[in-house]
């Protein structure tokens, strides 16, 4: 019971076996150039927010220039800000808020989503009922909103912001994860499985979870770049820690002077959209290796 | 049901915060005596025990009174109900637009699947997700306020229009052109992706078949037969992810200082207007829960299966 | 006995599909004639190429992948094959209808059965609206659906599948077709439907002559209802004769074993046709078809020149022919 039989495959002559599922895995992604485009950039990305202090000599928050000099002008790649700030300096370092924050609010956000909708899924009945009912709950407060209250209820930290944004982003994981477990238990080696008197502890995690791991994999892709634009919206409308730098409170700060150096909006917006692009084109990717026959498509 | 839920959290997160309205009124004047915090506490209720207040609470939101705005010093109701109309102007057309367009967009791609269209919607949909919204309404400012100079910056209307008059109604659909872009583009991308998708699946089922073996052109098997089957799950989703247009207004409405409900939340969370907040909260809940209400009778009309299964 | 000139004449037909594993000949050399009035029956395995000659005689086909190479398919004498997409359009679901194997699946949804049957009226003959629906409400009378005037009104999700099948059955009728393909039009219903919907089917056919070409992969099906039957493997025909003649002394070994697939087809099974038995073995792929006969894999009677060349057809009895070597002697090659 401990291989992972996938979706079973359509009887036919080109179902052919996989031998190595970890290489086949690899060599379907690979084949994704985008995917791999989106990998590298990924990778761009957390080289920068892990080196910053070594790559660049100056703190984000110093003031280093004249104010808004246009990106290229005297030795600043990407100009200054309204502070007379180092641009570059500041995208790199808003990497490491926009990574760490936007990880550890979707690991968060898997974390209560799985938990929930596994249950959901597995225990149906009253656990069904109760627990749909609190998701139904937070599907309908607007999520940003709900963000914003908590953290300004709280204190503007990094992991308030992280927890906040775990807090409103969780009822999509938990609804997928309740129709992969409603499906999957009732299939042929579950059934097995109970029959053999594995408990529901064991089934929950070494018999279902497994196989409903490839589309809840796509999924976390997904809810990676969800929490990233959530952080991105919070740091930008000033409901973050003003002593991290990141992406969102650039343009935030900047934004009143948007018609005077557009620069200082438009260039930490591509670097979200980047970071946000990224992973969708790695969440894509993942699809297609988990999916080979939807490619046909 | 799922209204008083609303309210008995609203008020669970307002007694976890740390500090309480006494605190916050002290604070604005500049620090009072025990004896005037106490004499707050009284005048609020907040000296009563736990249940009392989240009892007299509930009792009053039920009456439609959510309390006094700190800042404005006026019944938070009249104040939201005040803020309505420019926030279900610009979400509703934006919502509109992208299931029109959106489905279109997918309609014209499920026709040639490997197409150049198709691979635009593609595009387009992994674009509208990664792109933020405000960064988007940035984008838009730059291009058709700076460049183009065809656009206003913000507001709802110029001030100066008389109002009620047919110019006045042009120059806020002048106004709303670009928050409803910005808000719209979104979500135009990602119904658009999944427009085709589902007509894709829906075009290659059994019933699509019969309706070619009756003779029918092209045109009535993709408008007639096919489009009101897949727009069922376009939909679905819209209705799902009503909460997050909401949500994305609130960020709209603060970039081009659009004087609805989301420019007045962010206002008073600035603020610490913590019953106005509440207040919104609330509303935006309440607002969910209606558009979900019309999603479904939208589901009836278009899909009968629905309309007998609960009629049963 | 088939004299009179046919009413449906297919020469010749090859229809290949284009697929990742290479070029599928799907249909090869298929050949039939169908009288007025009359009951052909194609009989094979899943995926001999039932459901593709139907397809093909409609033009439905999907292109992309598939591509109707050579032959003719001749409806009173014009080449459907040859006509414009225009003229198609026309023909579908007036002169020759079809009815599909899942009439669960095969109804919108979203449409009443009322509007599903007056829309094929309303667009092959420019009636009204209130005509065509009055014109439903007699089909459904026709197929024999209680209370004709209320159901017209309802939906696929509210009837049964044998109800359902009948609608088609109404459906496709509504233009009073010159010719009704049925694909499989009872497989999916319990055997006691498919009783009525045959019988159904033959009582239609005796008030307005169409002609049926009946596909199945059931033997006592055809047997039931079918005039002549042609039985198709791999994309071909390999036998061919009046049903009758095919039950009584199959020649094809596939027929052979087809028949003998089906218990007690008679009262008093001859002894010779022994135990009920069952063809070894699968279909093979159509992308890796050799030159030799395709049943050969699966032949008890298989030689090396079954495995190196295609048999033609022989004549081997009056108006009955099948493609297999063992029947070179037997006649003219």
């Amino acid at each position: 019971m401990t291989d992972r039989p996938t979706t079973a495959p359509e009887s036919g002559p080109e179902a052919v076996r996989v031998e190595r599922p970890v290489v086949e895995f690899l060599r379907m992604y690979v084949r994704n150039w985008a995917a791999v485009a989106g990998f590298i950039v990924f990778a761009a990305i957390v080289f920068a927010a892990l080196f910053a202090p070594v790559i660049l000599a100056v703190d984000p928050f110093d003031m280093v220039w004249m104010p808004f000099t246009p990106p290229g002008q005297d030795g600043y790649i990407l100009g200054t800000d309204n502070l007379g700030r180092d641009m570059f300096t500041a995208i790199v370092y808003g990497a490491r808020a926009t990574l760490v924050v936007g990880g550890s609010a979707a690991g968060l956000t898997i974390v209560i989503g799985l938990t929930i909708g596994s249950l959901a899924g597995y225990y149906r009945g009253w656990v069904d009922e109760v627990l749909m009912r609190i998701t139904e709950f937070f599907q309908v407060l607007p999520p940003l909103l709900l963000a914003m209250v908590l953290v300004a209820l709280f204190e503007p930290t990094l992991p308030t912001v992280a927890i906040a944004i775990g807090v409103v982003t969780w009822t999509g994981v938990a609804r997928l994860a309740r129709a992969e477990f409603m499906r999957i238990r009732e299939l042929e080696f579950v059934k097995a499985a109970r029959s053999i008197g594995s408990r529901d502890r064991r089934i929950i995690w070494r018999v279902i979870l497994p196989n409903a791991l490839p589309p809840l994999i796509v999924n976390a892709a997904l809810t990676v770049g969800i929490a990233i634009l959530f952080e991105a919206a919070l740091s930008f409308l000033g409901l973050s820690d003003p002593n991290v730098m990141s992406w969102g409170k650039i343009i935030g700060d900047n934004r009143d002077y948007l018609l005077d150096a557009p620069w200082t909006v438009t260039i930490p917006g591509v670097a979200i959209f980047l970071t946000v692009l990224a992973v969708s084109l790695i969440g894509d990717g993942l699809n297609d290796a988990f999916n080979p026959r939807l490619r046909e498509r | 049901m799922l209204l008083l839920a609303v309210v008995v959290f609203n008020f669970i997160l307002l007694s976890l915060v740390p500090g309480d309205i006494a605190d916050t009124l002290a604070g604005e004047s500049g620090g009072a005596s025990q004896e005037v915090m106490d004499d707050i506490r009284r005048t609020y209720g907040l000296d009563r025990p736990f249940h009392i207040q989240l009892a007299t609470y509930v009792g009053k939101v039920v009456q439609g009174d959510l309390g006094t705005s700190y800042y404005f010093n006026m019944p938070v109701t009249e104040l939201i109900l005040g803020r309505v109309a420019p926030t279900l102007l610009l979400v509703v057309t934006a919502l509109v637009l992208a299931i029109l367009i959106g489905t279109l967009f997918g309609v014209i791609a499920s026709r040639r699947p490997n197409g150049l269209f198709s691979h635009f919607v593609t595009v387009l949909a992994l674009v509208g997700f990664a792109a933020p919204v405000f960064w988007t309404a940035f984008l838009l400012i730059v291009l058709f306020v700076a460049m183009l100079e065809i656009m206003p910056l913000s507001g709802l209307v110029d001030p100066t229009t008389p109002r009620g008059t047919l110019t006045w109604y042009l120059d806020v659909l002048h106004h709303l052109f670009l928050p409803v872009l910005s808000l719209s583009s979104i979500y135009l991308a990602s119904y658009s992706r999944l427009a085709r998708a589902s007509m894709m699946d829906v075009l290659g089922s059994d019933y699509i078949r019969t309706a070619r073996a009756k003779g029918l052109g092209e045109t009535s098997v993709t408008y007639k037969h096919a489009l009101r089957n897949a727009v069922i799950p376009v939909i679905t989703i819209a209705g799902l992810q009503f909460s997050h247009i909401f949500s994305g207004a609130v960020v709209v409405e603060t970039v081009f200082t659009w004087p609805g409900l989301g420019t007045l939340a962010f206002e008073s969370i600035l603020r610490g207007d913590t019953p106005t907040i509440m207040g919104i909260l609330f509303f935006s809940a309440m607002i969910v829960i209606v558009v979900n209400l019309l999603t479904d009778l939208t589901y009836r009309l278009v899909d009968p299966r629905i309309r007998s299964a609960r009629n049963a | 006995m088939d004299a009179a000139a046919p009413l449906l004449e297919v020469e010749d037909l090859e229809v290949e599909f284009r697929t990742r594993q290479g070029t599928a000949r799907v249909l090869d050399g298929v050949a039939l004639s169908l009288q007025p009035g009359r009951t052909l029956g194609i009989v094979g395995e899943s995926g001999c190429g039932k459901s593709m000659t139907a397809l093909s005689i409609m033009r439905l086909v999907p292109v992309p992948p598939g591509r109707i190479g050579a032959g003719a398919v001749r409806l009173k004498g014009e080449d459907l094959l040859q006509a414009s997409e225009k003229r198609m359009r026309e023909v579908r679901g007036k002169d020759i209808s079809m009815i599909f194997q899942e009439p669960m699946t095969s109804l919108n949804p979203v449409y009443s059965i009322g509007d599903q049957i007056a829309e094929t009226v309303r667009l092959h003959e420019g009636l009204s609206r209130r005509d065509s629906l009055d014109r439903a409400i007699e089909m459904l009378k026709a197929v024999h659906i209680p209370a004709a005037e209320r159901r017209v009104r309802e939906f696929p999700h509210q009837m049964s599948g044998g109800m359902r099948q009948r609608v088609m059955i109404a459906m496709a009728l509504a233009c009073r077709p010159s010719v009704l393909i049925a694909d499989e039009p009872t497989t999916a219903l319990d055997v006691t439907v498919q009783a009525q919907v045959f019988d159904l089917l033959k009582e239609l056919q005796e008030k307005t002559g169409t002609a049926i070409i009946l596909i199945s992969h059931d033997m006592g099906a055809i047997a039931e209802m079918a005039d002549r039957v042609m039985v198709m493997y791999a994309g071909r025909i390999v036998e061919e004769a009046a049903t009758d003649e095919i039950l009584e002394s199959p020649k094809h070994p596939y027929t052979r074993g087809l028949i003998a697939c089906v218990p007690h087809m008679e009262e008093e099974p001859p002894p010779e046709r022994g135990a009920l038995t069952e063809i070894p073995g699968v279909v093979p792929a159509l992308t890796d078809l050799g030159s030799g006969c395709s049943f050969a894999p699966r032949c008890d009677h298989a030689t090396d020149l079954c495995r190196s060349r295609a048999p033609g057809p022989f004549a081997v009895g009056a108006d009955h022919r099948a493609a297999c070597w063992l029947y070179d002697e037997a006649g003219a090659a």
